[in-house]
């Protein structure tokens, strides 16, 4: 018998486990998914919980019931992996696991304490974050009583999962707070350490439009060097000074300290992946798949499932000796809600930034690129069921992997 | 693509500003690239960053390095960093090196 080994059951290790052991003869493979507990989180749904749109039925379910019988599922810490060995060593029993191929899908994760004064005495009291459930649900508790006052929302490094979710955040506070009547109470301000609202110019300029429309004050080229809790100021390293009352911080995202641990990542712990066939650069039968990369893509569930295609192709080519020719493509496509009930919509890859148009069909769309609709909300509020009753049920989602330019406009 | 002229030489650079081949960097390019930037002088610590970026970029497939990997490499505190080039170091340091866009932000 061979193992395959899926290091993390978030969004991308529970999808290629299953898409894997779906093309694996059983009577010769082994499937096996490790992670440190059967919670499974919605992450994309955190952005609402402050708000009080979503509770937590919405955003996180137990593993278990997408995990096929066939697949066998350890609930355990990962201590080590040691690539060189072929073998991943568990707290649970000191069990070792020896493995044939290896898939790494752990994920990344906030750390605030990477910022000086960051998680000092302000934290969870008027400084929060919303990358945790934990820390979107404090949020929503203080928002709750809150009467106004100014908000400050900080990026402290990039990469970042889902780089549009801060302004997400900013365009549906500045929509509840006019719905609480206190809209004129209340100051935003984006501070970010990128020039413009986003990293490409077209939706750079398109989003940047946005909020100033939405009268959202933008801090660019703004790198965070401290926050002083005391006085409720944060500090940048060239030393401009930003007043908050409440701060909401997206810290830095690391990988998993695992990675680090086992020696396997750069200095944010992310690891060395071939951005087009998502192998590892230095371990022929190790694959790395979704935010655990370092690969110049978004970080997000959408890019993950354009990822599903390449992973199981490669090594299933690799697996037979063959040559692997599936290429990612560094495929995105993310919902921008904007508030009001409307979103807007970027899709792009590693050679074309996102541009105005229709998706995913030519003039049909339904969805409109880089303008305001009411559809495109609900394409977002339908990611949640497709999320869940389809890309973790392993049903195929009816979009192409490959980014197309049909119905984009240079 | 458009072409930077230096005491005569002429260097290929992309719509952003960026040098298109790094092998025909030099050090009177730097100076220039480094002036366009904001910077009049380099001093002994901006050149030390300079060649790191450099010698980490060959190691790393043309990659440019990330702030990160400047300030463990380097061996130069982030505050420092942003002293010597003021705003986005990664970026800056990057196109005074000769290198790619940085990759990092998506
Ligand atoms: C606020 C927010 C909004 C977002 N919005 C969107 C959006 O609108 N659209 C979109 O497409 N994406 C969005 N995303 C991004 C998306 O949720 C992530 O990209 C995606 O969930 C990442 O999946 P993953 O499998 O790589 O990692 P994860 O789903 O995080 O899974 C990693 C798993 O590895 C496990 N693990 C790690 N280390 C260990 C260890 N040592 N031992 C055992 N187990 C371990 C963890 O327990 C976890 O279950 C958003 C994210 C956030 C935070």
């Amino acid at each position: 018998m061979k193992t395959l080994l899926v290091l993390g059951a978030g969004t991308a290790g529970t999808m290629i486990a299953k898409k894997m052991a779906s093309k694996l003869d059983k009577n010769q493979w082994k499937v096996i998914l490790v992670d440190k507990d059967t919670k499974h989180y919605y992450q994309p749904g955190f952005l609402f919980v402050p708000f009080g749109k979503y509770e937590e039925k919405h955003v996180i379910k137990n593993n278990r019931q997408y995990i096929p019988a066939g697949i066998e599922y350890v609930i355990s810490n990962i201590e080590l992996i040691e690539p060189d060995a072929n073998q991943v060593r568990l707290t649970l029993d000191n069990r070792v696991i020896k493995y044939d191929y290896l898939i790494v899908a752990t994920g990344c994760d906030i750390h605030p304490e990477e910022t000086e004064g960051l998680k000092g005495e302000g934290w969870r009291k008027n400084i929060f974050d919303f990358y945790t459930y934990d820390g979107a649900a404090a949020l929503r508790k203080f928002l709750d009583r809150w009467e106004g006052g100014r908000m400050v929302v900080n990026v402290v490094e990039n990469p970042i999962k889902c780089p549009v979710a801060p302004l997400e955040f900013l365009f549906l506070a500045d929509w509840v707070f006019t719905q609480r009547g206190i809209r004129n109470k209340v100051e935003l301000v984006y501070a970010t350490p990128l020039p413009g609202a986003f990293t490409k110019p077209k939706a750079s300029a398109a989003l940047g439009a946005l909020l100033a429309r939405k009268n959202i004050q933008i801090e660019a080229d703004y790198n965070i060097g401290e926050v002083d809790p005391v006085n409720n100021v944060i500090k940048s390293y060239d030393e401009r000074e930003v007043p908050y009352d409440l701060l909401v911080s997206i810290p830095t995202n690391k990988g998993s300290d695992l990675i680090k641990r086992s020696g396997m990542g750069d200095a944010l712990n992310f690891i060395p992946t071939d951005k087009h066939t998502l192998q590892s650069t230095k371990w022929q039968n190790v694959w790395v798949t979704g935010d655990a990369t370092n690969i110049p893509a978004s970080k997000a569930g959408a890019t993950i499932h354009f990822q599903m295609e390449t992973v199981v192709e490669n090594m299933l080519a690799h697996i037979h000796g063959k040559e692997m020719h599936s290429k990612f493509d560094g495929h995105a496509t993310c919902y921008i809600e904007t508030g009001f009930n409307k979103a807007t919509l970027i899709d792009f890859s590693y050679d074309q930034e996102p541009l105005p148009g229709m998706y995913p069909m030519p003039l049909v769309g339904p969805f409109t690129l880089l303008g305001e609709s009411t559809i495109n909300h609900i394409g977002k509020l339908a990611f949640r069921y497709l999320y869940w009753d389809l890309m973790m049920r392993g049903i195929e989602v009816p979009l192409p992997s490959q980014f197309s330019m049909a119905g984009k406009k240079k | 693509m458009a072409t930077k002229k230096v005491k005569g030489v002429a260097y290929e650079v992309n719509d952003e500003g960026f040098l298109v081949d790094p092998t025909t960097w030099t050090k009177e390019y730097a100076v220039e690239a480094a002036k366009e930037e904001g910077l009049e002088e380099l001093t002994e610590t901006h050149w030390k960053v300079i060649d790191f970026a450099r010698q980490s970029a060959a190691t790393a497939g043309g990659a440019s390095p990330t702030l990160r990997t400047i300030t463990d490499g380097a061996a130069i505190t982030t505050k420092d960093l942003f002293a010597l080039f003021p705003k986005g170091p990664a970026k800056k340091v990057a196109k005074i090196a000769g290198l790619k866009k940085p990759e990092g932000c998506v």
